[in-house]
């Protein structure tokens, strides 16, 4: 790399901005109050018609579509989906919170990711496309860069668009893309991160896979039984260091690595390869050793393969003493291709609070490692915060966020 | 900056594009058009096969034998782009979820329903750990990942990139996103195909290869301002419009057309105009189709049999412009040069 795109690199990019809407809090607010107060939003299903309700517990979003669309000044006739919607929500807080303004004559990028896309309305009318017109305007929402595409254009942001879905690693893959469409001075500003709404297609589909727990799901545990779905969307304004001189940076992206377990096209490694190599590129690009890191936000989905592979992974990269970690998946569940994103805004508030946060339901440690989560809200320096997340497919993603 | 160049393009489509030395066009017609098959069996294990969706049959063979033709066992990343995904398991798994009331529902179409399953794949046939990234953007899909490529080789992350872009038809959506087209007089003429086209990104340069020398992208752009945009991505390459000495169109018939016809104002009647979607069909990633037909353009110095409508050949072929849309938005310009 050529040496002033790798002090680019090392420098972080900037983020200025950040916005979300999870089973903790419709606001940035709400889910800083929600982490504080160790309140997890997993529920019972409530929004969707699904034969499954009475076997799971979700992390929904708390309110429905009618409500977001009025929040949204939407026309009644829209064909937004709720990845859309959920989206729309985050994104604008993020504007507004950075303080930017699509009016100057910056170019600013999107990234958005997603897995489901349109997936809750098609599941809902697929039998009644052909016959139904008032159905037919989801015909062209279902695919995944819908929502994205309905986001911009509600931003105005007319320029670099794109989706990315690698499954539960997208959004962090989003925000990896940003980072070098700025270091290597494509954008000066960017907004990145993800958006995916619950849907009976997922639901079925991860009871298939037979890893949904029946109870509120616990990262880590010996005896955990599966993990909860959620759904969310967030995203994070990332600026070029000429766009921040006068401005409030909450922190900096300082490293980003992507590998693939190439193990299973489901299931994750014995030794958590692909978490480690995608860990140690990281650490690399931040230019950081693993004791640097105070705090791990771990992908911790609550399934048995992942959070052995992880914790295996997590081994392998800390040794002896091990950092401090949690999942916050037991608060907000398991959002799929927004985990990334989400994640990324709890390190920043982690940053912010110089607070661990919790990981909740966790009582014994696996076997196997013997590792043993923060299970409280922990007051520490904290400088540099990592978030893991992996995905179908094996693609494996882990971000660095620090303080400068 | 380091160049990037394109070191192998191979096309699965509803041309006999993947075998043959020399590449004769036809024209298809119908609603909706299946890629041809190659012998799957040259690529993949029976196995595999057996369970694998079209789609990533498609996007497995292609990419080997991209990797093949560029003498690479293992790429340095794998990019993929895919508009619709795996449609074709999505569909099969919605179906059981409807059809049986969500009971009695089995794995297999779910786990190789997510978008990333054709680079996942790719990744697990190859034993590659290797960065792997799938862009999902309508009509930008694919040329999200070329320019994660050619990032990547500019900046010297990495020297060789594969990268690809496939859709499959699938079965019942395809039907009404047709129905819609067809309902519309100004809606899409061509039919509606599928396909995948894979190329290896390098950063070594090769005698008469073919150099990519850039891209840029549009979410939206108003046909008043499209030729001060393409312009200015060719001054950015210190080129101007006589420079370019073929223009590849993605038109498909619809009223967007226009688009195409206001491009090709900006260059000189002597610039040779083709459109290639009457052959593919238009889907998500046919542009990567039409990246392909540029690659073999500049390799052979000469137009395929079949594609040649309106204007004469230039006697040397050396920039070529690619530009495409989908319904007035998702606009991409792509410069090829050969070196």
């Amino acid at each position: 790399m050529p040496s002033t795109e790798k002090n680019n690199a090392n420098r972080g990019v900037a983020i200025t901005g950040m916005g979300i809407i999870s089973a903790i809090g419709n606001t940035l607010e709400d889910n800083r109050l929600s982490l504080l107060s160790s309140q997890s939003g997993i529920g019972d299903v409530t929004q969707i018609k699904t034969k499954q309700a009475s076997q799971i517990k979700v992390g929904e979003v708390k309110l429905t579509n009618d409500e977001l669309i009025d929040q949204l000044n939407l026309l009644k006739d829209n064909n937004f989906t709720r990845t859309a919607l959920l989206g729309l929500v985050a994104a604008k807080e993020a504007v507004k919170n950075s303080g930017i303004s699509m009016d100057d004559s910056v170019e600013t990028g999107f990234i958005s990711a997603t897995s489901v896309g349109g997936m809750d309305k098609t599941e809902i009318h697929l039998k009644e496309f052909p016959s139904k017109k008032e159905t037919q305007k989801y015909i062209s929402s279902h695919h995944a860069g819908d929502s994205t595409q309905k986001i911009a254009d509600a931003l105005g942001i007319n320029g670099f668009v794109t989706t990315i879905s690698t499954a539960c690693s997208s959004a962090a893959n989003a925000i990896m893309l940003g980072a070098r469409m700025i270091t290597s001075g494509q954008l000066d500003r960017v907004i990145v991160g993800g958006s995916d709404a619950l849907s009976k297609f997922t639901i079925n589909g991860f009871k298939t896979l037979m890893i949904l727990s029946d109870e509120v799901c616990a990262p880590f545990d010996a005896d955990r039984k599966g993990l909860n779905l959620g759904e969310a969307a967030a995203y994070l304004v990332l600026e070029s260091d000429e766009m921040t001189k006068n401005k409030n940076v909450l922190a900096y992206l300082t490293g980003y690595g992507n590998a693939n377990d190439a193990f299973h096209q489901t299931a994750s490694s014995e030794t958590g390869e692909g978490a480690f190599l995608a860990m140690q590129k990281a650490l690399q690009v931040a230019d950081l050793k693993s004791s640097d890191i105070n705090y791990v936000n771990a992908h911790g989905t609550a399934t048995p393969n992942n959070d052995l592979s992880e914790s295996v992974a997590l081994t392998r990269i800390f040794g002896e003493p091990m950092s401090d970690f949690s999942s916050t998946k037991s608060f907000t569940g398991h959002t799929l291709a927004a985990a990334g994103a989400i994640e990324a805004v709890f390190a920043v508030m982690s940053l912010q609070e110089q607070i661990v946060w919790p990981n909740l339901n966790f009582k014994s440690k696996i076997e196997e490692t013997g590792l043993k989560p923060t299970t409280t809200l922990k007051n520490k320096h904290i400088q540099n915060v990592l978030s893991n997340s992996f995905g179908f497919g094996g693609n494996c993603s882990t971000l660095i966020f620090s303080k400068r | 900056m380091t160049s990037c160049y394109i070191h192998s393009a191979v096309s699965i489509s509803a041309q006999k594009s993947f075998e043959v030395e020399q590449l004769e066009l036809v024209e298809i017609s119908g609603e909706k058009v299946e890629a041809l098959a190659p012998n799957y069996k040259d690529f993949i294990s029976p196995m595999a096969l057996r369970r694998m969706a079209t789609g990533v049959k498609m996007g497995v063979a292609a990419a080997s034998k991209a990797l093949q033709n560029a003498n690479i066992n293992e790429p340095n990343a794998i990019l993929t782009g895919t508009g619709m995904g795996c449609i074709e398991d999505t569909e099969k798994f919605l179906n059981s979820i409807i059809a049986n009331d969500e009971a009695f529902l089995t794995p297999t179409s779910f786990i190789q329903s997510t978008h990333n399953t054709v680079g996942a794949q790719i990744a697990l046939g190859l034993q590659s750990k290797a960065y792997n990234n799938t862009y999902v953007h309508g009509a930008l899909s694919f040329e999200s990942a070329l320019l994660d490529g050619l990032l990547m080789v500019q900046n010297e992350e990495t020297n060789n990139v594969l990268v690809g872009g496939i859709d499959e038809l699938g079965t019942e959506f395809v039907d009404n996103v047709r129905m819609m087209e067809d309902q519309n007089p100004n809606g899409i003429k061509v039919p509606i195909g599928e396909g995948a086209s894979f190329f290896v990104l390098s950063s070594e340069k090769k005698h008469n290869g073919v150099e990519l020398l850039g891209i840029k992208t549009f979410s939206k752009l108003s046909i008043h301002s499209l030729q001060d945009a393409l312009i200015a991505f060719l001054s950015h390459h210190h080129l101007k419009p006589d420079s370019i000495d073929v223009l590849i169109l993605g038109n498909n018939g619809d009223s967007f057309d226009d688009y195409y016809e206001e491009v090709s104002k900006a260059f000189p009647q002597e610039t040779t105009n083709l459109s290639y979607k009457q052959f593919c069909g238009e889907f998500y990633t046919a542009s990567a189709f039409g990246l392909f037909l540029g690659f073999e353009i500049l390799k052979s110095q000469q137009i395929p049999e079949g594609l040649l409508q309106y204007k004469a050949q230039k006697t040397s072929l050396k920039t070529i412009l690619l530009y495409n849309q989908f319904k007035g938005r998702d606009h991409s310009f792509i410069l090829l040069r050969q070196c």
